[in-house]
């Protein structure tokens, strides 16, 4: 079938303001979004500008939005955003980021709020055993938020990052969540600050955008909640101290 | 721009991102890498990495070695297999220390399962080797290893992809770069550079490998006078989702999967009775292969693209929820198909190369075949060749690759930093660079690069793939060398300094030129059948002669070979019988 990618297109070289460009493309209705831009690039327009890796949805880099949905481009089925010949499929690049070019995002701001949650284990205490004992139910605990590829769709999809963009983010609550909800554990009064304070965990309204459109299926607004639970009962506990 | 480090890391997959926590306590570091480094290869290995740990069963390191010999059909050098079963124990321990969320067994240890090649008492059965986390391994590796790059305030330079490396009197100095955002040539001296650049799978049509994966590290060494070791080695994964090439885990076969062809047989009893689809992955690829063309593939039409069925209807839903979600979301996504319900179409797909670039047990760049040392310059991961894989991988040894050997060279940088100095570079070392990219930059005939990658995929997929003859490998390396002369016309469209991704795509592609180039000559020169390399006109492994590892110099248009000998200093080479 031949569709058409209405592609957003911006050079910060040449131009002054975005437009949209569109290209014809022949594709087979289970070939994958990225296919069909692949073929743009190396047939029709070199210039046309987007990350990509993996191409099977795990790298996290060719997430953009699709007819104004986050996706990813590589676990984006031609069938599921076109359904017949001559259809218009629209592809623009995440909100609430600084365009670099074309497709591509400058993600600065998403790698610094991911960073200052402390996203690694904390756990000073020697080690006994070989490895820490862990049960099978501790480990599924947290099993979800592993899954996290820090792509960033989450982050566009947000509602609550349009207005308010100091709000520490969906990405990065997950990851914290990751950790604050791992037994081996031992982080959570070193992260506190940063998820309680106005900007961290708070902003979060529920709106469910974000569990929506992850492509790891995460359960990202249940964690932010659960996350805001933790933070509530540790103050509780401390103001009855 | 020159910027000055005691030691630069190129990759930041698992090699890369191990090295460089160990290399960053004691020496001055940074990291470069051609994408954001949690974007990397390593982060879609799927099913494990082993280690004898013996959480479920009986295991030794000895064992794991051994298989780990066999697996590579003896030309794995022994003493540094012996090392990587050895020190996988440590490694994995401190993988779990660092946080890597393991699967569980009930007493809470680590959980193990059963992956190819891998046995108890020397080929006996299956053991359970693979530690795992879900079917993400190596998602969880590549996240814990960033994470404590985060913690130890690892330097990263993100989107810088590598074009040249200055040697000079066999000593490296650093290396030139682009900065992806702004178009702008880096120079980066160093005392140390650890090249961690991954795969190059993508010379292949029918690949599992990520678009990255086009042999940066390799390419730019070859062209500067380093030999590639054995690089007519390369693994067909035997499942791949057919036409895609998606990989498929070993681990759905090592939870109890089973290949079936068109009559519904479980055809793997022919070819491997004791370790049936548990076999090694070459043996599995070829007896795929061998069935389709005996007209037993699913659509019966002997040709190169058809499939055979992976039958995971049997491991029951609760497994393939715990066990291998991503798996049965690939599925769902790609083929709309259920794995509890409905068998899985599969063909083999280009997913490893054994060979690459030649080190010592220490990530030492080798540059010749009695051993000598280039000063300061390692490699670690895919993009190496120590060689613990010989002509065939075992699947988990990859990951344990990564973080063994990866630690081993940043241990070893970092003591070899402190007692050495940094090269005096030229002004003009970046010029090589420079003209290269002005060249393919200038205005000018636009040029066919998508055409000319296609081409080179489908000659290497077709001639130069699982079976091979000579006639085949000397038309594919005639139209290698054709493409090469082609590349030389290529000009690009965009002209724009900002992340020009056309640009970058033709580094990539002269690169996977030239390993194609070195990877079909090397294949041809090879007259005997080896682990992946299997020859029609050559099937059987001829030690007398072939004992021995290829290095291959690449010199303009041709490749010369010279050789290097095997460490068999543990276990006599045997026929390799599963």
């Amino acid at each position: 079938m031949k569709i058409t990618l209405k592609i957003y297109r911006y050079n910060p070289e040449k131009d002054d303001s975005p437009s949209y460009q569109e290209y014809g493309v022949d594709v087979e209705p289970k070939e994958r979004i990225l296919d069909a831009l692949m073929r743009v690039k190396q047939y029709q327009d070199g210039t046309l500008t987007f990350r990509k890796s993996c191409a099977h949805g795990v790298c996290g880099s060719d997430a953009m939005r699709i007819n104004g949905k986050e996706s990813l481009a590589c676990k984006t089925l031609v069938q599921s955003v076109a359904e017949s010949d001559g259809d218009t499929v629209i592809i623009e690049p995440l909100r609430n980021f600084p365009v670099q070019r074309d497709l591509v995002i400058d993600q600065t701001i998403f790698y610094k709020k991911y960073k200052s949650v402390k996203p690694y284990l904390i756990n000073d205490e020697p080690v006994s055993e070989k490895e820490r004992i862990q049960t099978q139910e501790e480990r599924m605990f947290f099993d979800d938020t592993t899954n996290c590829i820090l792509c960033s769709a989450c982050y566009s999809a947000c509602p609550v990052l349009v207005e308010t963009s100091d709000f520490l983010g969906p990405a990065a609550v997950v990851q914290a969540f990751r950790f604050l909800g791992d037994s081996r554990d031992k982080g959570f009064e070193e992260r506190l600050p940063v998820l309680e304070k106005p900007d961290g965990v708070w902003p979060c309204e529920n709106h469910f955008e974000c569990t929506r459109q992850c492509p790891r299926s995460i359960k990202i607004t249940r964690r932010i909640n659960q996350t805001k639970d933790m933070i509530k009962k540790y103050l509780e506990n401390r103001m009855d101290e | 721009m020159i910027h000055e480090y005691e030691v630069v890391i190129v990759g930041s997959g698992g090699a890369g991102l191990y090295a460089a926590l160990e290399a960053s306590r004691k020496a001055d570091t940074a990291v470069l890498s051609k994408l954001y480094p949690v974007r990397s290869h390593t982060g879609a290995a799927q099913g494990g990495i082993s280690a004898a740990l013996g959480n479920v069963e009986e295991d030794s390191t000895e064992w794991h070695a051994f298989d780990t010999v066999k697996g590579g059909d003896y030309l794995v050098d022994q003493d540094a297999a012996i090392i990587l079963a050895e020190e996988a124990v440590q490694v994995v321990y401190d993988l779990e220390n660092r946080g890597l969320p393991f699967n569980r067994t009930a007493e809470g240890k680590i959980d193990q399962r059963r992956f190819g090649g891998h046995t108890r008492n020397f080929g006996e059965a299956p053991v359970r080797r693979a530690c795992y986390a879900a079917d993400r391994t190596g998602h969880t590796i590549l996240q814990t290893l960033f994470q404590q790059c985060i913690k130890n305030e690892v330097s990263f330079y993100d989107e810088f992809q590598v074009v040249d490396v200055i040697i000079e009197n066999k000593k490296c100095g650093g290396v030139i770069t682009v900065e992806i955002s702004t178009g702008q040539l880096h120079i980066f001296k160093a005392k140390a550079v650890l090249f961690a650049t991954g795969g190059f799978g993508r010379m292949f049509k029918i690949t599992s490998n990520a678009y990255a994966n086009t042999g940066d590290g390799p390419a730019v060494l070859a062209r500067r006078g380093i030999p590639l070791e054995d690089m007519e080695f390369f693994q067909f994964h035997p499942t791949g989702i057919r036409g895609m090439g998606i990989l498929i885990s070993e681990a759905v076969r090592g939870e109890g999967g089973i290949l079936r062809n068109s009559e519904g047989k479980r055809f793997m009893e022919e070819y491997a009775p004791t370790l049936l689809d548990l076999a090694p992955r070459d043996m599995v690829s070829r007896a795929i292969i061998t069935e389709v063309m005996a007209g037993r593939g699913i659509s019966g039409n002997k040709m190169i693209d058809d499939y055979v069925h992976l039958d995971a209807t049997g491991l029951g839903k609760e497994v393939l929820k715990s066990k291998l979600p991503d798996i049965t979301e690939f599925c769902k996504t790609y083929l709309g198909l259920d794995p509890s319900q409905s068998p899985i179409p599969v063909q083999p797909t280009a997913h490893y190369g054994m060979g690459g670039i030649p080190t010592d047990i220490h990530g030492r760049v080798i540059i010749d075949s009695k051993n000598t040392v280039c000063e300061g310059l390692y490699a670690a991961g895919e993009c190496a060749c120590v060689s613990i894989h010989g002509a065939n991988r075992l699947g988990t040894n990859s990951l344990l690759d990564l973080v063994v050997f990866g630690r081993r060279a940043g241990i070893h940088i970092s003591s070899y930093v402190k007692g050495s100095d940094f090269t005096d570079i030229q002004e003009n070392a970046d010029e090589h660079a420079r003209e290269w990219i002005t060249g393919i930059s200038e205005k000018g005939k636009k040029g066919e690069a998508g055409r000319i990658g296609e081409d080179m995929k489908v000659i290497m997929m077709e001639k130069v793939g699982i079976y091979r003859n000579e006639k085949a490998m000397t038309e594919a390396v005639d139209k290698i060398i054709a493409l090469r002369e082609e590349y030389h016309t290529l000009r690009i469209g965009d002209t724009n300094k900002i992340f020009n991704t056309e640009l970058l795509e033709l580094i990539e592609l002269k690169n996977l030129l030239d390993l194609s180039l070195i990877t079909a000559e090397s294949a041809r020169n090879r007259k005997e059948s080896r682990g992946a390399h299997s020859r029609k006109d050559f099937p059987e492994r001829n030690d007398d002669e072939w004992l021995k590892h290829t290095m291959a110099f690449l010199k303009g248009d041709r490749v010369e070979i010279d050789y290097k000998p095997v460490d068999i200093s543990r276990w006599e080479p045997k026929p390799r019988i599963y």
